[in-house]
């Protein structure tokens, strides 16, 4: 194969494996920032601390990370509904929630992060899984499992929010909830119930995207604000409300930033794939796979 | 000083200007006075600390409390200030005032370049935009050998500026001086058809412009003025600090501090900024030297939390509706 | 001043010798000298921040076990600088002019050592810093003395040591790539190593620089890899290092020579993680427990260190900074037991004539205050078969190769087995 074919080629699967872990980062965003509009900036750091738990619990039981975050998943929803319950009662039922409750949000993900200084110290902590060693080849094109596994892990949680999304009672009610509260109320449904849930649910994802980042990098209290821009950007290039166009924005903002890395040198990819979102946003504000509103 | 801190309509602006400006320099100049007395240095430098502060969070409040505008990017306006003193200091060997001229025109500008990202961008959007420009600056400072990249800036200040006792008294004025003026035009904003302009826009934006307001040179003025203020809070930092990097110029806890403040003091009155900035500030500096550890971070987090929670006017709004 | 000065040390002794938990005893009844810096306890620097602070705080039991210094016993005043050096200016402010401090000495890093220069120098402090690099070139402050190797010429100097080890291959290699970090300290590097390359006969078929939010490496080694460089260098810091490394394995990328100045190889954390990694990599480093290296008290140090690593949460071994914070207080120790006294003047003028003796082997200043003879070490990992950590306290899994006169044993090739 011609070598910069062969280079474009593991560029762009790269960027799909990088573009998983984004996914996994943005996909409980898009539920809360997309659907119930609560900017949860700490989304990030909840992602961190759901890590931590992940080796926590998986070096003390000797278990597979992803395993540990998919089990611990049910506790990070009661702590995401608990958030919400905070939330809802001082900020969005008292019509607070544009600036008061984003400050909220930061001070939390301060709390997070330096509260995670405390219980384990600003050291690195790792917890790899014996698969996160090997790298399959297929022809000229490698694809490590470290960063495989993280993907499709991230792939099964969201096909299984989609399917929630689109088949249950709940889950219609969660988009619903997105469009029209008021609606909602006239079936007898109560939205601020709903939103709690689909709160807890965007927290139990963060939890599952923290146990797919400990398999792919070292992770210490500050490793979330890589993410921050990122995942944000993901959400609002997708589209906000729309679940596959965060995932599609995922997948494409890793293939920008690794084939920019292979050709232009990583130097840039951050501001090209920033500089990007900006371009986006200055043309077309419903993000990329957005409708028009 | 209670008699102008309320909106007073039936009392003339003119006079009502005058008395901010004239309490204003008599307070600081009771400020100098007294830390010559205290005769330590490091009420300057602490002092500083505050103060920058002070203006960055009334820069932000311009277009944060009046329109509505959260701006994430404070911390890149603020590192634009400083770096175009580090350019004007390599280039032409300038001093900090004209750095502060130069700071207050390069983020002026940059200002009116998120302005007109506005014209399409709402809420969050705009939010994320602002965020987005802080990384895409930063990565210009790194990749920028001339201002030092990624290594950093040397600034080799003058020992002393007679005739101040110490470099430690002259910075200290200097961020004084931009402290009152800041803070001045944040209340001269408010009381102006600008500011009024400004709540409409952040009360509902579509209906404002229905009435007539022209919603688009409101914020082009608004964005411009709070880009090149927040671009004077950082412009002496690095006379301040004698070095900066990257690092140091788009630090987290600026971005943070630029909304926190205002927030917790009461965004939306000029007064707000001031309260919150002088508060927060001074615990933050208070806790570094004397819990020094992880846990004063932990307690700014917290006040945060248990203040926009418990006041979500802020300080000045709960002490308004009592 | 004398009389009761002698008196107050013998004093001191005595306590000192009958119990080590009469210490707090003395610092009651007696002036203690104080000792003042920031260091970072929270924030990016903080692990390495964290393991100096207590390096240090070894230093200042052990002296005050010996009867402390000047008959008076030492107290350390410290403040957690967040890792952001807009906080720096005023904690060193405040150690100067509230707290009174006797001595101020650095906080941990360039970045950190850097804004503190400006009030240092004002105030005609002498001062002792912490792994800066090239702090002073601009500022030729005469007061300045540098606890670090690189010494004055890092770029003509610092990647020397690596490159001396390309004349150890059986081939001699033509091509080179370069990889850095955009900071300070590895762009340092990097220009070092881009200058003398030519020297070597290398010719660059990469040179990039990344930034320190990259999640992936795979991309930018598949680049590199591409290239097809004989020798290849990284200049990186964790956790960066670690993604690189891991990138490196997965691509199942080989080189005749391999590694650089990565910083995270010589942390414990890091060690454990990469395991077989490691083996082969030719890395930049300031310690290693080889037989070269055993200087006095080195040892006894690194005892009293681990013991206390694990609950303090801080680096395990002490192999990297640590032995070097405690070596940055036994200057100021050294100088003022020959000075007599807490005159900034006289220690400076002490320190840049004489020579110290200290557990990380005897040390002298240059005018710069840096090192007079650089001592960049360049180690080999060797032999290492699993991340256990118990290796790292003996001989031969950090191999030194350079310098010459610490050399402990022979380069092996290639880096990273072929499939």
């Amino acid at each position: 194969m011609d070598p910069t074919v062969s280079l474009l080629l593991n560029g762009i699967v790269s960027g799909l494996l990088l573009g998983g872990l984004y996914a996994a980062a943005a996909s409980g965003l898009a539920v809360s920032f997309g659907m119930l509009d609560i900017v949860n900036i700490a989304h990030p750091a909840l992602m961190v601390a759901g890590g931590f738990a992940v080796i926590l619990i998986g070096t003390a039981l000797g278990l597979d990370p992803l395993l540990v975050a998919v089990l611990q998943a049910p506790v990070f929803y009661l702590l995401g509904t608990g958030i919400y319950r905070a939330y809802n009662h001082f900020f969005e039922r008292r019509g607070d929630e544009a600036l008061q409750g984003l400050a909220f949000f930061f001070g939390v993900m301060f709390i997070i992060e330096v509260g995670l200084v405390m219980l384990f110290g600003p050291e690195q902590r790792f917890l790899d899984p014996d698969y996160a060693f090997v790298t399959w080849r297929l022809g000229e094109i490698d694809v490590p499992l470290r960063m495989l596994a993280p993907a499709l892990l991230a792939m099964a949680a969201i096909g299984a929010l989609w399917l929630f999304l689109t088949r249950s009672f709940t889950g219609l009610a969660i988009a619903a909830v997105a469009q029209d509260p008021e609606a909602l109320r006239l079936m007898a449904v109560d939205p601020v119930r709903i939103k709690r849930m689909a709160f807890g649910i965007s927290v139990a994802l963060a939890a599952v995207a923290g146990g797919a980042l400990v398999v792919v990098q070292p992770i210490d209290p500050s490793s979330h604000h890589v993410f921050i821009g990122r995942v944000f950007a993901i959400c609002i290039m997708g589209g906000m409300a729309s679940l596959s166009g965060a995932v599609m924005a995922a997948f494409l903002f890793g293939v920008v930033e690794n084939v920019t890395a292979t050709f232009y040198g990583p130097s840039w990819s951050p501001a090209v794939a920033f500089g990007w979102l900006l371009l986006v946003l200055a043309v077309r504000p419903q993000g990329l796979f957005g409708r028009a509103a | 000083m209670s008699a102008t801190t309320l909106p007073a309509p039936a009392m003339p602006t003119a006079r009502l200007h005058l008395s901010y400006w004239l309490g204003a320099g008599a307070l600081a100049v009771a400020l100098i006075l007294l830390l010559r007395l205290i005769g330590n240095e490091y009420g300057w430098y602490a002092g500083y600390f505050v103060l920058q502060y002070v203006v960055l969070a009334a820069a932000w409040n311009i277009l944060g409390g009046y329109a509505g505008y959260v701006n994430f990017g404070a911390a890149g306006f603020m590192a634009t200030g400083s770096y175009t003193t580090i350019v004007l200091y390599e280039a032409l060997g300038l001093g900090v005032i004209p750095g502060i001229l130069g700071a207050a025109v390069v983020a002026g500008l940059l200002g009116l370049g998120t302005g007109y990202l506005t014209l399409r961008l709402r809420g969050v959007y705009f939010s994320i935009a602002t965020l987005s420009l802080s990384v895409v600056l930063q990565t210009i400072v790194v990749n920028w050998d001339y201002v030092g990249g990624s290594r950093g800036a040397y600034i080799i200040r003058p020992m002393e500026v007679p005739p101040f006792a110490s470099y430690g008294e002259y910075i200290f004025v200097v961020m004084l001086v931009l402290a009152v003026i800041a803070v001045g035009i944040g209340r001269t904003v408010e009381f102006s058809r600008l500011g009024r302009g400004l709540q409409a826009i952040r009360d509902n934006e579509r209906a404002a412009e229905a009435v007539g307001v022209p919603t688009l040179r409101l914020k082009l003025i608004a964005t411009t003025l709070s880009g090149a203020l927040m671009g004077v809070a950082g412009a002496p930092l690095p006379f301040y600090a004698g070095y900066l990097n990257p690092e140091g110029a788009f630090n987290l806890a600026y971005a943070v501090n630029a909304i926190a403040m205002p927030l917790i003091g009461g965004a939306g009155t000029w007064l707000g900024p001031v309260i919150g900035a002088v508060l927060l500030a001074t615990l933050q500096q208070a806790a570094t030297v004397t819990i020094s550890s992880a846990l004063n971070l932990w307690i700014v987090g917290w006040m945060l939390v248990i203040f926009v929670a418990l006041f979500p006017r802020g300080i000045l709004g709960w002490f308004r509706r009592r | 001043m004398t009389e009761l000065t002698r008196r107050g040390l013998g004093r001191a002794a005595l306590a000192g010798a009958l119990t080590a938990s009469a210490f707090p005893a003395i610092a009651q009844d007696s002036n203690p000298i104080r000792i003042g810096y920031s260091m970072s306890l929270s924030g990016g620097l903080a692990a390495n921040g964290r393991s100096a602070l207590l390096a240090q705080r070894i230093w200042a039991e052990d002296v005050n076990a010996r009867g402390g210094l000047l008959g008076r016993p030492v107290q350390l005043v410290t403040y957690d600088d967040q890792s952001n050096p807009a906080n720096v200016p005023s904690l060193y402010t405040k150690l100067i002019d509230v707290d009174k401090v006797d001595i101020v000495t650095s906080p941990y890093a360039t970045a950190m050592i850097a804004p503190s220069m400006p009030v240092v120098m004002q105030r005609g402090m002498t001062y002792v810093s912490l792994f800066g690099a090239g702090v002073n070139e601009r500022l030729k402050y005469n007061r300045y003395f540098s606890m670090n190797v690189t010494g004055d010429d890092i770029k003509g100097t610092y990647a020397r040591g690596f490159l001396e080890c390309t004349k150890m291959l059986p081939n001699p290699p033509r091509t080179i790539s370069i990889l850095a970090v955009d900071n300070d300290f590895a762009q340092r590097a990097a220009e070092s190593v881009r200058t003398l390359a030519r020297e070597y006969g290398l010719r660059i078929v990469y040179d990039r620089s990344y930034p320190p939010s990259t999640v992936d490496f795979t991309p930018t080694v598949r680049a590199i890899q591409a290239a097809r460089p004989d020798v290849v260098f990284f200049a990186s810091y964790p956790p960066d290092s670690n993604g690189i490394l891991r990138a490196v394995s997965e691509l199942r990328m080989t080189a005749a020579l391999f590694g650089g100045g990565m910083i995270g190889p010589q942390i414990a954390a890091v060690q454990a993680q990469l395991g077989p990694i490691l083996n082969n990599l030719v890395n930049w480093d300031v310690y290693s427990p080889e037989p070269t290296m055993k200087f006095p008290g080195v040892d006894a140090f690194q005892e009293k260190y681990r013991a206390r690593a694990p609950q303090e949460q801080t680096d395990v071994l002490g192999n990297y900074l640590q032995p070097y914070a405690y070596a940055q207080m036994q200057v100021v120790e050294q100088a003022l037991a020959r000075t007599g006294k807490v005159d900034q003047a006289a220690l400076a003028e002490d320190m840049r004539a004489n020579s110290f003796g200290t557990i990380v082997g005897d040390i002298r200043f240059s005018a710069l205050g840096e090192w007079a003879k650089e001592r960049n070490l360049f180690v080999q990992f060797q032999n290492i078969t699993d991340g256990d950590l118990e290796k790292y306290r003996k001989p031969g899994t950090k191999v030194i190769l350079y310098p010459p006169e610490l050399k402990s044993g022979s380069l092996k090739t290639p880096y990273g087995a072929p499939a």
